[in-house]
């Protein structure tokens, strides 16, 4: 009975573990993504649709003007860099090194831009709307809108993870508190033994209490040596170094979850099979 | 000691009262047996004795306490005041002799030098200082209840009740522990036995309650087990 309900433990704790460590995962995502988004502020050039651009390419004192607006707009605006035509194809080239588009490209057909960084990323309406109406401005793009789709998704991914766990950490619940009932029920004879005796309530279910937390507490050492396996192998040997263009969960934040996940499943097993056998054991 | 105040006790799922309208009182130091067939309401009374049920009309006193008011955490507390025997004896069959009577010491938290002690007195008292460390399987039926004996004993409880001690034992074992509780009687612990046997309670001419379909229809001070027939 007992090897049921430390496996069980195990098992759904490791899943909230890992709920929480996905939660974790994407929030260092979101913390390294949302700190290098920026506004993006493309440039007419001669490739650009003349309905926006009729004049054709932006001029110098057009750009100057471009860039003081940009730089008058502080503290809104953290910092503002030109990216030239020339910048923009050394960029896509060493992007897209191995593409075959890249015979078709040129320095020409790349835009220019100003990369926006903001002070509050929340600010791009604001320059969005002192930038537009220039002339010479072809489009004010804020990277941030492509990014939450993206993170919309990851955010729907991780309540499943974590409904997952929820219902994990139910049935373990239950089991404990089935696993109660049948152990009182087979020591009747020496609970009521101690009834007829006089020892008090706490005596008698405190042994069935410490049970059901002892297996509780294997089952989260079996659960915590899970996650730093999966932090260990999957995270730092496989994710990692495939996925180099965002940050992952580190360890500090893994010591945090193992010890949650170890606390929650003792509390958990405990408290369920107090309420149990406080049940089963009257006086 | 004890006080049945017009007790009454209907189970939940029965039609007709184990107990209905019992009054009686019980003083401290007496003998007292409890007698009737079966279902006549002995087991009950002795249930109510032990707070293992609460009356459904009436007052069950205890040294001038209503049972029924009695929180449930300080039922144990009460039920350390009473000695308890079995037909059944319920003995711990892993244990030995010395631990179950040193069983009722240490659910109240006794320091191990008075366990050792308080052991060593109730084993004397009921003889078995010799099968100290045998098991129940080990031991005769008259040894059992002894042992069950010095364990309700060994807190020298105010009272001892024991529902049908000598059922499943032969007329001379039986005679034995009925001495054995007399004795303990004797040193002014209240004691209330319920009983089928006839031979021994005609023997001890103590006083004799006797219950029919729940109720009192006969209290004697130095009675005899039935009318002929």
């Amino acid at each position: 009975m007992t090897i049921a309900v430390i496996l069980t433990v195990a098992v759904s704790l490791t899943l909230f573990g890992t709920g929480l460590l996905v939660r974790g995962q994407v929030e260092a995502m979101k913390d390294y993504w949302y700190d290098r988004v920026e506004v993006s502020v493309f440039l007419c050039g001669q490739a650009s649709d003349p309905k926006i651009c009729p004049a054709g390419a932006i001029t110098a004192a057009q750009r100057t003007a471009t860039e003081a607006k940009l730089k008058a707009l502080t503290p809104t605006v953290e910092g503002v860099f030109y990216e030239s035509q020339k910048e923009a194809f050394d960029r896509f080239k060493q992007q897209f090194k191995d593409s075959p588009i890249l015979a078709n490209v040129t320095p020409a057909s790349m835009p220019e831009s100003f990369r926006v960084k903001l002070g509050n990323p929340e600010d791009f309406a604001v320059v969005a709307t002192a930038l537009q109406s220039l002339p010479g401005v072809e489009q004010v793009q804020d990277q941030r809108k492509l990014l939450e789709k993206f993170f919309k998704l990851l955010n729907g991914l991780q309540l499943i993870a974590l409904g997952i766990a929820a219902a994990m950490l139910l049935v373990t619940v239950l089991l404990v508190v089935n696993t109660m009932r049948v152990a009182a029920f087979s020591r009747r004879r020496e609970t009521g033994i101690m009834k007829l005796v006089g020892a008090s309530n706490l005596y008698i279910q405190l042994p069935f209490v410490l049970e059901a937390a002892l297996a509780a507490a294997l089952g989260g050492l079996l659960a915590v040596g899970a996650i730093a396996a999966e932090k260990a192998l999957l995270v730092d040997k496989v994710l990692e170094p495939s996925f180099r263009f965002t940050a992952f969960v580190g360890w500090p934040e893994v010591y945090k979850v193992m010890i949650i996940i170890f606390v929650t499943g003792v509390v958990l097993a405990s408290g369920a099979a107090l309420l149990t056998v406080r049940r089963y054991l009257r006086v | 000691m004890i006080r049945f105040e017009n007790v009454t006790k209907r189970y939940k799922d029965q039609g007709s009262a184990a107990l209905s309208g019992v009054d009686l009182t019980i003083e401290s130091g007496e003998f007292a047996f409890l007698v009737g067939p079966s279902g006549s309401g002995k087991s009950t009374f002795m249930r109510l004795l032990l707070r293992e049920e609460k009356a459904t009309g009436g007052r069950v006193m205890f040294n001038d306490k209503d049972l029924a008011k009695l929180r449930r955490f300080r039922v144990p507390g009460h039920r350390r005041k009473i000695g308890a025997v079995f037909q059944d004896f319920r003995l711990l069959p892993e244990k030995t002799v010395t631990q179950n009577i040193a069983f009722a010491l240490e659910v109240i938290g006794a320091p191990r030098s008075k366990v050792k002690e308080s052991v060593a007195e109730a084993l004397q008292m009921v003889g078995l200082s010799e099968v100290a460390e045998r098991k129940p399987g080990q031991l005769s039926g008259g040894e059992q209840q002894r042992v069950a004996i010095a364990r309700a004993f060994v807190n020298k409880p105010p009272l001892l009740i024991a529902d049908e001690p000598t059922g499943n034992l032969d007329p001379a074992t039986s005679l034995g522990i009925m001495r054995l509780l007399d004795r303990i009687n004797k040193t002014g612990t209240t004691v209330i036995m319920a009983t089928h046997d006839a031979a021994i309670v005609d023997l001890m001419r103590k006083r004799v309650i006797e219950l029919v379909d729940g109720k009192v229809i006969r209290d004697e001070a130095r009675g005899v087990y039935g009318y002929a027939g």
